[in-house]
């Protein structure tokens, strides 16, 4: 194996590697992105040429290629346009910009205009309003320059008090004196219903939705695409080469009926790309000199820890003693037909098995067997009844009520997995009959 | 890479499994690890062990302590730029958290991957809740290399808090077998101690607490603390090192009355060597009894008024007449009353509460002598109030009759009856 090999290898995993870790920045080809991406680059192009202001709100789930999508359009514009470079650009993210106030002064940051406010109180939400208004207000249709304010997370900026800031820029975008571009991205699909009337009034109404793939065949097409090199992988033969050895191993593995399996399972959980990337991830995270190529074992292991009942890892490392306290609590659920128990109740059950049946178990003290209990709590295997939250203070925790979260079915599992449990457990989990 | 694994036993599979993930440092990596698992099974160690090993820039905090928003923020921004001035990193929202994070990245010229790990991260889901969402994505937000890590006890569907929050990558620490916890425990053993010496003492000590106690810390604590009562024999050269059985007949006692205050720290631990110590010159193994912290002092009346106060609170009303009623006559005993119903039973189902008015009754008819109604009476009850042995339920308007519990339990009530010669038990309903 030459050096050389070894680098095209691990140039191939850092590639595929950012793939798989960067959102927004998808690279698959999709035909309704497209459609979407030519609708919306029209809309900002008319802002950008001609000075028209417009509103827009781009709807789709979590990792249906939003960001992408903007990312695309935006890119066209700075290659096509010739009033590109006039253009300006307002990112806000919801998440970032937790209230106006904040979301003002990125605006003015972000358009450079801190050097101007420098003199006056930058704290002040009016006066940063004001000026920032009276800024955007005075433009006019074709010498101003053109400015895009993306709202990413765009629900959040809803729930802004009077949704003074939403309320500004849609005013300005209707007014038509600058030209102004707001688009929101949200995945909220009953996004409009969170504006207030006047708000909602000064919006265009214009909405762009995008959907994640419906086929299994197109979610095995972004399987594929993912994975495949293309040209601009390298030009020499020694590339050229590397990638058609990849490409036909990875047109293989996509024909491989248990990995087919897999992507359909997991196709029926969820739609979307990122489950889809992290079933990926481990594989490709792994690819070394020793071990070139994805196989298909290597995507079942990936999707066995994926899919993997977290709930029963947890039971898996409680102690004997924990475990014997939710068998109790089963027992007890079952008992009262799902009313909610308590310690002493517990501890009831726990005693009459210990001293019926396990001769092992029978030294705890009721403090020692309080503490595990609570341990389950912290775990949160169990919780207090809701409504008993409130004056829970004044109740002993003895005799507080709780109920399990644990299924019958769950912990059974459990006790069969469960390393070196005692017989008596065992049988007392199948029987509450002691 | 290679690593040492040495240093964290029975922890290889998931140093090699994380340093794969992390990958080269220039390359991009998941924005966002959760890596969980029982307490103290390895995750915090193993993740700056190998942080530590990458050589890559990051900075662990603890969400506990990190107890808001401004000081969490600060913690990251100090420990990343390395600069301990309190004053320059003062930021309290996530907005100047992502531009002063940019000013960092970019005044160290990093272009590697930068981690920061939220330790017991579960605390963040109390805090507002867009901020779990927000940390997550961080590496978009900021469009720099990012990587979020969190640690938490609590598997991953326990963040899900209805605002829509992106997966990370999840990462389990499975737990420890019993072989692997003998190792780790004899990896910690005191300096100058034979490792099959130790190793026997620890089998002992795991046969004894495993079925409780499955915690690596709590059973390094208790191994710790219980090693100098094991070695005392050998070093008075009472037996050979080589004498198991009886070295284990030595220790048993005590490591069995350890498990009877596993996790409690009654006393501390120096208390608990002293204690054991003194056991240690004389030949017999008696152990003396831990002082019982469950009884206190109290006046008189005040006893009376609590075993009173108890009884109301565990008998149910109506049975107050076949208790304390002279010639009551004989009770009617029916089928119905016969059949207990285990759901009424108050000791399983807890306290009520009652008026002062039927505590009053009670008082006067198990108290021998006549006590008039004085002030000093019902200043004891208030007195028990702020003891927290009685509850007052209700709202503090309802002077004319107000309402309490006992908050006391079986035991401590037992003992207290004990000293007025007094037998409860023959007065509670759920034994009669």
């Amino acid at each position: 194996m030459s050096k050389m090999d070894k680098t095209l290898l691990e140039n191939a995993k850092s590639i595929i590697k950012e793939r798989l870790c960067k959102s927004g920045y998808s690279h698959n080809v999709r035909a309704d992105i497209d459609i979407a991406a030519l609708d919306l680059g029209n809309l900002l192009q008319r802002t950008v040429e001609f000075g028209e202001s417009n509103s827009v709100l781009v709807v789709g789930a979590k990792g249906s290629g939003k960001s992408t999508l903007i990312n695309r359009v935006l890119e066209d514009i700075h290659n096509d346009s010739k009033n590109a470079k006039n253009l300006l650009i307002v990112k806000l993210n919801g998440y970032l910009q937790t209230d106006d106030r904040i979301a003002l002064a990125e605006i003015t940051r972000q358009l450079k205009l801190e050097n101007t406010i420098g003199d006056k109180v930058f704290g002040s939400f009016a006066e940063t309003l004001a000026f920032l208004l009276e800024a955007l207000r005075s433009g006019d249709m074709s010498k101003s320059q053109p400015i895009i304010i993306i709202l990413e997370e765009f629900d959040l900026f809803a729930q802004h008090k009077n949704q003074t800031l939403l309320y500004n820029l849609f005013d300005i975008a209707q007014a038509g004196t600058t030209p102004l571009a707001v688009i929101g991205i949200t995945c909220r699909l009953d996004v409009m219903e969170l504006l207030e009337k006047r708000v909602k009034s000064r919006f265009s109404h214009r909405q762009i939705y995008i959907c994640n793939p419906s086929t299994l065949e197109n979610y095995v097409q972004q399987f594929t695409d993912v994975l495949l090199l293309d040209k601009a992988f390298g030009k020499t033969a020694k590339h050229k080469a590397f990638v058609k050895k990849w490409n036909s191993h990875v047109e293989n593995l996509t024909k491989n009926s248990s990995v087919l399996e897999i992507l359909h399972k997991q196709f029926n959980y969820c739609k979307e790309a990122s489950p889809l990337h992290q079933i990926l991830f481990l594989p490709v995270c792994s690819l070394s000199q020793e071990h070139q190529e994805i196989t298909p074992a290597d995507i079942a292991e990936s999707s066995q820890l994926i899919f993997n009942d977290s709930k029963a890892n947890i039971l898996h490392g409680v102690s004997v003693l924990e475990l014997c306290l939710i068998i109790a609590m089963s027992h007890l659920t079952n008992i009262y037909e799902g009313e909610p128990f308590n310690f002493q109740m517990v501890y009831n059950e726990f005693l009459k098995f210990s001293q019926k049946k396990s001769h092992i178990l029978q030294n705890y003290t009721k403090p020692v067997v309080l503490k595990a209990f609570e341990h389950l709590i912290e775990l949160e295997l169990l919780k207090t009844k809701d409504h008993f939250m409130t004056h829970s203070g004044k109740l002993q925790k003895e005799y507080r009520p709780m109920i399990l979260l644990v299924d019958h079915s769950q912990l059974r599992e459990a006790v069969a997995k469960y390393p070196g449990c005692p017989t008596d457990v065992k049988q007392w989990a199948e029987s509450s009959i002691v | 890479m290679s690593h040492d694994s040495s240093a964290i036993p029975a922890r290889g599979k998931q140093i090699e499994q994380l340093i794969s993930i992390f990958g080269d440092p220039v390359d991009v990596t998941m924005p966002a690890l959760f890596v969980y698992g029982h307490s103290s099974c390895g995750k915090t160690i193993v993740l700056n062990h190998v942080l530590e090993k990458l050589k890559v820039p990051h900075v662990v905090v603890n969400c506990t302590e990190c107890y808001t928003n401004s000081v969490l923020f600060s913690a990251i921004l100090q420990g990343l730029s390395g600069d301990n001035d309190l004053g320059s990193w003062k930021c309290d929202n996530l907005n100047d958290l992502g531009r002063n994070l940019r000013k960092v990245y970019e005044s160290q010229s990093w272009n590697e991957t930068v981690y920061i790990v939220f330790d017991k991260a579960e605390r963040l889901r109390d805090r507002e809740v867009n901020l779990l969402p927000a940390l997550i994505n961080l590496q978009e937000l900021t469009s720099l290399n990012f990587c979020v890590i969190l640690v938490s006890e609590l598997p991953w569907e326990k963040f899900y808090n209805g605002v829509g929050i992106r997966q990370p990558f999840i990462v389990f620490f499975p737990d420890y077998t019993k072989s692997e916890l003998g190792e780790i425990l004899c990896h910690c053993r005191p300096d100058g101690v034979d490792r099959e010496f130790y190793q026997h003492y620890i089998s002992i000590v795991l046969a004894v607490f495993s079925l409780a106690c499955r915690d690596l810390r709590e059973l390094k604590h208790l191994s710790e603390l219980n090693f100098s009562t094991y070695c005392a024999p050998v070093k008075a050269g009472k037996f050979d090192e080589g004498d198991k059985h009886k070295l284990w007949k030595h220790v048993e006692p005590h490591l069995k009355e350890a498990l009877q205050q596993l996790y409690l720290r009654k006393v501390s631990s120096e208390e608990w060597m002293k204690l054991h110590d003194i056991t240690e010159s004389g030949d017999a193994t008696v152990l003396k009894p831990v002082k019982n912290s469950d009884t206190i002092e109290l006046p008189f009346y005040s006893k009376f008024l609590l075993i009173a106060a108890y009884i109301a609170s565990y008998n149910p009303a109506s049975t107050d007449k076949r208790f304390f009623v002279k010639n009551a006559g004989r009770m009617k005993k029916t089928a119905r009353s016969m059949k207990k119903d285990e759901r009424k039973n108050s000791h399983l189902r807890g306290p009520h509460a009652f008026p002062l008015d039927r505590m009053m009754a009670i008082f006067y008819s198990i108290v021998d002598s006549r006590v008039p109604p004085t002030a000093n009476i019902f200043s004891q009850i208030s007195t028990l109030v702020t003891l927290h042995l009685l509850a007052k339920i209700g709202h503090e308007d309802e002077i004319d009759c107000p309402r309490y519990k006992c908050t006391v339990s079986l035991d401590f009530i037992s003992a207290v009856a004990k000293t007025m010669n007094f037998d409860i038990v023959r007065y509670l309903f759920d034994f009669v």
